[in-house]
């Protein structure tokens, strides 16, 4: 026995102490968060399946819900502002341009609610045990993923019936606009979520926020109408700034075939790589602030 | 040899703010005044404590005196607002048992979640995964969701998968005291296994015989500073003095604000006198008595009431105990000063210390007075036994 306390101690006397809470610097720890989270891959592959199971554990229809939501959503819009409104004259195909869309909305709208909440929510975790706690905003990510994913399967089954599969080079605006999408979503929501800790209104705030910028995208109007009213002044700009218009004019690029005469802001794929490379700084620097935050959780929360 | 420092706690301190608003619109309102409505309050000061890889150390204290604060800090949790915690080594928390435990997922769900939390990976977790189940004896259960568990069988599991953790520096925050009897022995078994195999354990506690059974070294905190440290019977004897400094501070006040309504005595001296005439702190021998005297001082009229004797191991454990309401002889109502004496005859003691214990209670319960350590002896023995008590033993091959 004493042999075993000896080893150890022999172990341990090798080891350099270590600072139980490092505090690291606002760029140097870049690194530091990227390798700790690293580390912790297999817990945040868990936690997405627990937050996956968990979800719809009682229900019978279980995963279907995450389905029927958005087809519900669909379905209003393609009657409400498509029928009645009108909307739907001058857009071919509109069913699958909504669902387009709002495909995209849904993944964006979920990972920014639902990330926001995601620290105040495991707060039971975050003042017991140290974990790196970006795994919480990132396990969103993963289990929003999965529901795109299945929201995806649809759409395709629904361009097949519609005998306008996409296919060739239009795919490349695919990979590009979701790879926008989750860099802005996952940098909000990082940032929210700390945030949230420390004032929790900002849920409220990003509930309203989300209803505003869904508005603001062309998910269900298209863009045609907006230059039509703003086309050449500044608001078109403006508009065009938020990147969820890019994104979402992306995925419609991709899967609503029979839009194709439709107008699209030109160089659409070089805007959407500058709207990454900004998304990319934006998250780098919300991690930064994450991290700064993140050293008082466990007291606030 | 001399075993390296596996936690080094040096100058800590650490302030809350203490806020009284939470809400955007008061922040907003109170923008500048913020100081208003901000409160400083030291959770620990100048804390310094150094920890040797293989000890195990409890740290105990009244309720608020920063103990969780500091093991908190040692596991990373909450940072020093001043001050560092450095470590060696692989550290897992047994901070609130389940922490981790989703309730609808199924016990064998939790348990990888939990494990992974804890820091093992998931081939470690598999290895042991029947380990785990087995040690907390709920098989039948562990596809059943946890909300469903008892509160036991919740609180098994999730022991099961924190000591199968391997880690050099284990926390544990008051979670010793879980699940019936056979278990609670299997748990603290597999402490004892910990510490034969060197590792190094914190603990929390607030089960005084625990720290006295296990640490090898006792911290007391007490608003936030170190007010004692060092082998667990001294640390332990600084703090049930202070405990008792506190009930005795209740009873005054309590007193003071009924007024007449409850009597205002004091033992005012405590004399031991041993069979062979021995005074002061006399020292017997195994077997023989003991006269205990004492002087009570009544202020007021003092009727109804009780006067107690009792015998202590230096640890606090209360070996014997008697009143003079369980003996039926009842003192007559005092007022002035009284002299009583309590004999204990052929007294089944072992080798050691101990302590005298006085005490004034009222037939309705109210305490009037308590004095823990009022005096102490010595019993002398041949050395061959052990423990507190003595008993004639003999050996035989039959």
């Amino acid at each position: 026995m004493t042999d075993m306390i000896e080893a150890r101690a022999a172990g341990l006397a090798h080891q350099p102490l270590r600072l139980a809470s490092p505090r690291t610097g606002f760029a140097s720890g870049t690194l530091q968060s990227i390798r700790d989270i690293a580390a912790h891959r297999e817990l945040l592959g868990l936690l997405i399946s627990r937050e996956l199971k968990a979800r719809y554990k009682d229900s019978s229809l279980g995963f279907i819900w995450s389905l029927i939501r958005p087809l519900v959503m669909l379905l209003i819009y393609y009657v409400a502002l498509g029928q009645f409104l009108g909307a739907a004259r001058g857009i071919p195909r509109f069913a699958i341009f909504i669902y387009s869309g709002l495909a995209a909305w849904t993944l964006y709208s979920e990972i920014v609610a639902l990330g926001t909440a995601s620290i105040v929510g495991n707060s039971g975790l975050i003042k017991k045990v140290y974990l790196p706690r970006e795994v919480f905003p990132l396990s969103v990510v993963g289990s929003s993923l999965f529901n795109f994913g299945m929201q995806f399967v649809i759409l395709m089954a629904a361009t097949a019936v519609a005998h306008e599969i996409p296919t060739g080079t239009r795919w490349l605006f695919f990979p590009l606009s979701l790879a926008v999408l989750l860099v802005w979503a996952l940098a909000i929501a990082l940032l929210l979520s700390a945030v949230n800790v420390y004032l929790r209104d900002v849920g409220y705030l990003v509930e309203i926020a989300l209803q505003v910028f869904f508005w603001a995208s062309p998910i269900v109007y298209s863009w045609n109408l907006v230059l039509g009213k703003i086309g050449g002044t500044i608001y078109e700009t403006v508009y065009i700034a938020n990147p969820m218009t890019l994104v979402t004019m992306g995925f419609q690029k991709t899967f609503w075939v029979a839009g194709d005469g439709q107008p699209y802001p030109d160089r659409l794929g070089l805007r959407l790589g500058i709207m990454l490379a900004i998304g990319l700084v934006l998250l780098w620097l919300c991690q930064r602030v994450f991290a700064r935050l993140q050293a008082n959780f466990a007291q606030e929360l | 040899m001399t075993r390296p420092t596996a936690i080094q706690i040096s100058d800590v301190s650490k302030r809350f703010v203490i806020r009284k608003e939470k809400s955007l619109k008061e922040r907003v309102v109170n923008f500048g005044r913020s100081k208003l409505h901000k409160e400083d309050f030291w959770a620990l000061r100048d804390v310094s404590i150094d920890i040797e890889s293989g000890t195990t150390v409890g740290l105990i204290g009244p309720n608020g005196s920063g103990k969780s604060t500091l093991l908190k800090m040692i596991g990373g949790i909450i940072q020093p607002t001043s001050g560092s915690v450095r470590l060696r080594g692989r550290l897992a928390a047994l901070l609130e048992l389940g922490a981790g435990f989703h309730p609808d997922l199924t016990g064998r769900e939790n348990v990888y979640l939990n494990a992974s939390i804890l820091g093992l990976t998931r081939a470690e977790t598999e290895r042991h995964f029947d380990a785990i189940v087995d040690f907390s004896g709920i098989e039948r259960f562990i596809d059943t969701q946890v909300k469903f568990y008892s509160s036991g069988m919740y609180v098994r599991l999730a022991f099961a998968v924190a000591i199968h953790v391997d880690p050099d520096i284990l926390l544990v925050d008051e979670v010793l005291a879980v699940g019936d009897e056979p278990f609670q022995r299997k748990c603290l078994e597999r402490i004892r296994g910990f510490q034969h195999e060197g590792r190094t354990i914190v603990m929390v506690t607030h089960s005084l015989d625990q720290v006295a059974e296990f640490c090898d070294r006792a911290v007391v905190l007490e608003a936030g500073r170190v007010a004692a440290d060092g082998l667990p019977r001294d640390a332990l004897k600084v703090l049930r003095a202070d405990f008792e400094a506190t009930r005795q501070e209740e009873i005054t006040k309590s007193q003071l604000a009924e007024g007449a309504a409850r009597p205002l005595a004091q033992i005012t001296g405590v004399a031991l006198r041993s069979d062979d005439g021995q005074t002061g702190r006399p020292t017997l021998v195994v077997g023989s008595g003991l006269a205990v005297a004492m002087q009570v001082d009544a202020t007021t009229r003092l009727s109804d009431w009780i006067l107690g004797v009792g015998l202590t191991t230096p640890m606090g454990t209360t070996l014997y105990q008697t009143n003079t309401k369980l003996m039926g002889v009842p003192p007559a109502p005092l007022l002035g000063t009284g002299k009583y004496e309590f004999h204990l005859a052929d007294l089944p003691l072992g080798e050691g210390d101990y302590s005298v214990q006085a005490s004034i209670q009222l037939l309705d319960g109210t305490d009037v007075h308590l004095v823990p350590e009022a005096a102490n002896f010595s019993v002398r023995g041949d050395g061959s036994s052990l423990g507190p008590l003595s008993v004639p033993v003999t050996f035989a091959m039959v």
